[in-house]
C-alpha cells in the first residue's frame, strides 16, 4: 500500500505537486492519470525518495522508502528506461542491482527470461530500442520480487504487441496480490489497464475512484432515436426524459430512458422506429472535460 | 563490503576505467622513457623518473576519478543507484573507496614501472632505491593518486557534469596553483598552502636536482608527511561537503 498525505513539491513559485493525498491499494492495478506536466513523475520520485517533498509525506506500507533495508525486495520501479549506462551490458546492469540488495545473482537470468531479453543479455544497453529498454527496466523492477511496483508511462514508445504484453503483465502482478501503480497521460490506455484511478491535474487531485465509476461519471449514456413520427414520440418521451434533437440529422437524443424501454413505449403507441441506438460519451472527451482547467500548455 | 562489490562491478563493466588506466600508464611511463632516452647514460637519477607519474599520469587519474561519478549523473544511473541504496552517503563513500584504491594501485604500477624502465634504459645510472626519501619519492606516488582520486570525486559529485569537473580539476592542478607563484612576494606564500603543491612537496627528494623538482622555491611550513596529511585533509573535507550536498539535493 502506498499512502500520500498532503504531499507538496514546489520549485520556486511553480507548484509541481500541490496538497496531494491518495492511497494505492494492493491486489489492484491503480492508474495515475493526468495530462503532461501534471506532476505524476515528480510524485513518483517523491514516493521513491529521490526528491524530497516540500511538505507532506508519502509512505510505503507505513515506511519511507529511505528506511527500507533492501528496497528492491520491497519496491520495484521503472521511472525511466534510459537510466542505464549505454556501455554496460543488460546482464551487468542487473547484476550490480542484484548484488546491492543481496538478491541471488541467479535471479538475473530469471528476470531476463521473463521479459524476453535472454538473447541480448550480453549486449550493451546503449544499443537497445526503446521497447527493449522498457523491458530491461521492467526486468530491473522485478529483480527483487517486490510487493509494490511503480511504472511511469511504461507503454510510451511501445508497439501494440508490447503494449498488450505490459497490460497483461501488470494484471498478472496485481492478481498475485501486489500493489501496482502505473502512470499515464492517456485515459483510453488506463481504461483498459487500471481498476482504480487517481486523476491529477496541475499537481492537485481531481478524483480517486474505480475506473468503472470514473467512466460512468464522466460519460453520460444517451439513446439516439429516429422515427417518421418523431414529433409524436418526442411528446410522449418528454414526460419522463430530456429529449433534444441532433443538429445534423434531426434524430432525437434521449437522456434518462434506456433503449429497450423506448422501444416498448414506441410499440405501445404504434410508432415506427428507424433507429434505436444506445450511445456512450467518449472517454477522451470526458477526460478533457475534467482536466481542461488543469492542462499546463494549451494549443490555440 | 556489499557496496564495495557493487561499485567494483559497476566500474569494471564499462570501458572507460580501462582506457584511462592504459592512457595514464602510457603517458606516465612514456614521459620517463623520453627523459631517460635523452639523458646521457649515467646521468639519470631517481628524481627524474617520476615526472611522468606524479605530473602527467596524475592528471589522467583525476579525470578518470571524476568520470566515475559524472557519468553516473550523465546517464542518470545515479538515480538507479540511489533506488538500490537509499543511503546516499554509504553508496558514494563505497564508490570513492573503490576508485581511490584502484588509483593507488595504478599509481604504484606507474611509479615502479617508470623506475624500472629508466633502470633498463640507463643501466650505468645510480637508480638504486636506498634512502627513506627515495622510497617516498617512488612509492609515495600511489598515495598521491589515491588522495587525488578522492578530491576529484568530490569535485565530480559537486559539479555533476563531466566537462565542468574535468576543466576545474585540470586547470586547478596544472595551471592555477603554478600561476599563483607569479604573484610577487605573496604568491609563494600562498603556494605553500595549496593542495597540489603540498602533494609535490611530499614527493620532493631534495639533493642535487632539488631546483628542478616541482614545488621548488616554495617555503613550505609543513614537514613532507605533514604536507601529505594536509593534501589528504583537503580532499576529505571536500568530499564531506560533496556528500552533504548530494544527500540534500534532489537526485
Amino acid at each position: 500500500m502506498i499512502e500520500a498525505v498532503r504531499l507538496r513539491k514546489h520549485y520556486g513559485r511553480t507548484k509541481a505537486v500541490d496538497d496531494l493525498s491518495f492511497t494505492v491499494r494492493p491486489g489492484r492495478v491503480t492508474g495515475f492519470l493526468g495530462p503532461n506536466g501534471a506532476g505524476k513523475s515528480t510524485t513518483m520520485r517523491m514516493i521513491l525518495g529521490l526528491d524530497t517533498p516540500t511538505a507532506g509525506d508519502v509512505k510505503i506500507d507505513g515506511r519511507h522508502y529511505a528506511e527500507l533495508k533492501q528496497p528492491l525486495r520491497k519496491v520495484g520501479a521503472l521511472l525511466d528506461a534510459k537510466w542505464v549506462h549505454p556501455n554496460r551490458s543488460a546482464r551487468s546492469h542487473l547484476k550490480w542491482m542484484a548484488v546491492s540488495n543481496k538478491i541471488p545473482v541467479s535471479r538475473v537470468a530469471e528476470v531476463l527470461e521473463i521479459v524476453g531479453l535472454t538473447e541480448v543479455a550480453h549486449k550493451n544497453a546503449g544499443g537497445f530500442s526503446l521497447g527493449m529498454s522498457q523491458r530491461l527496466g521492467i526486468a530491473g523492477a522485478l529483480l527483487g520480487d517486490p510487493e509494490v511496483l511503480l511504472f511511469d508511462e511504461p507503454v510510451n514508445g511501445l508497439d501494440p504487441e508490447g503494449i498488450l504484453w505490459i497490460r497483461q503483465f501488470m494484471h498478472r502482478l496485481a492478481d498475485e496480490g501486489r500493489t501496482v501503480f502505473v502512470s499515464s497521460h492517456l485515459l483510453s490506455e488506463m481504461a483498459q489497464t487500471a481498476q482504480d484511478l487517481i486523476v491529477i491535474g496541475k499537481g492537485q487531485l481531481i478524483s480517486q475512484t474505480t475506473t468503472e465509476q470514473f467512466i460512468a461519471d464522466a460519460t453520460q449514456d444517451h439513446v439516439r432515436v429516429r422515427s417518421p413520427h418523431a414529433v409524436k414520440l418526442r411528446e410522449i418521451l418528454a414526460a419522463d426524459a430530456t429529449v433534444t434533437e441532433d443538429a445534423v440529422d434531426g434524430a432525437l437524443v434521449v437522456h434518462g430512458i434506456p433503449a429497450p424501454q423506448i422501444g416498448e413505449i414506441a410499440a405501445e403507441n404504434q410508432i415506427v422506429l428507424h433507429e434505436l441506438s444506445p450511445q456512450r460519451g467518449s472517454l477522451e472527451d470526458a477526460f478533457m472535460q475534467l482536466t481542461k482547467e488543469s492542462v499546463e500548455y494549451h494549443a490555440h | 563490503m556489499t557496496l564495495l562489490a557493487v561499485e567494483r562491478i559497476k566500474l569494471f563493466s564499462t570501458r572507460s576505467p580501462y582506457w584511462c588506466s592504459a592512457l595514464a600508464l602510457i603517458l606516465g611511463v612514456g614521459l620517463t622513457a623520453i627523459i631517460a632516452g635523452t639523458t646521457e647514460n649515467g646521468q639519470m637519477s631517481i628524481g627524474l623518473t617520476q615526472f611522468g607519474s606524479s605530473q602527467l599520469a596524475l592528471a589522467v587519474v583525476l579525470v578518470m576519478s571524476a568520470l566515475a561519478v559524472t557519468t553516473e549523473y550523465r546517464f542518470s544511473t545515479i538515480r538507479a543507484t540511489f533506488l538500490a541504496v537509499p543511503n546516499r552517503i554509504s553508496a558514494l563513500v563505497a564508490k570513492t573507496v573503490v576508485v581511490a584504491f584502484i588509483a593507488g594501485v595504478l599509481g604504484e604500477i606507474i611509479a615502479f614501472g617508470s623506475w624500472a624502465l629508466a633502470k633498463v634504459m640507463s643501466p650505468t645510472s645510480d637508480l638504486a632505491i636506498n634512502t627513506g626519501a627515495e622510497w617516498r619519492h617512488v612509492a609515495g606516488v600511489g598515495l598521491l593518486f589515491g588522495i587525488g582520486a578522492i578530491l576529484a570525486m568530490a569535485v565530480g559529485i559537486l559539479v555533476r557534469q563531466t566537462a565542468g569537473a574535468v576543466a576545474i580539476l585540470l586547470v586547478w592542478n596544472m595551471l592555477l596553483e603554478g600561476l599563483i607563484g607569479i604573484i610577487p612576494k605573496v604568491g609563494v606564500k600562498i603556494q605553500a598552502w595549496l593542495p597540489f603543491q603540498n602533494a609535490n612537496h611530499f614527493l620532493a627528494l631534495g639533493g642535487a636536482d632539488a631546483a628542478e623538482q616541482p614545488g621548488a622555491g616554495i617555503d613550505f611550513k609543513l614537514s613532507q608527511w605533514g604536507s601529505l596529511a594536509y593534501f589528504a585533509g583537503i580532499a576529505v573535507a571536500l568530499l564531506v561537503v560533496a556528500l552533504i550536498v548530494a544527500k540534500r539535493r534532489d537526485a
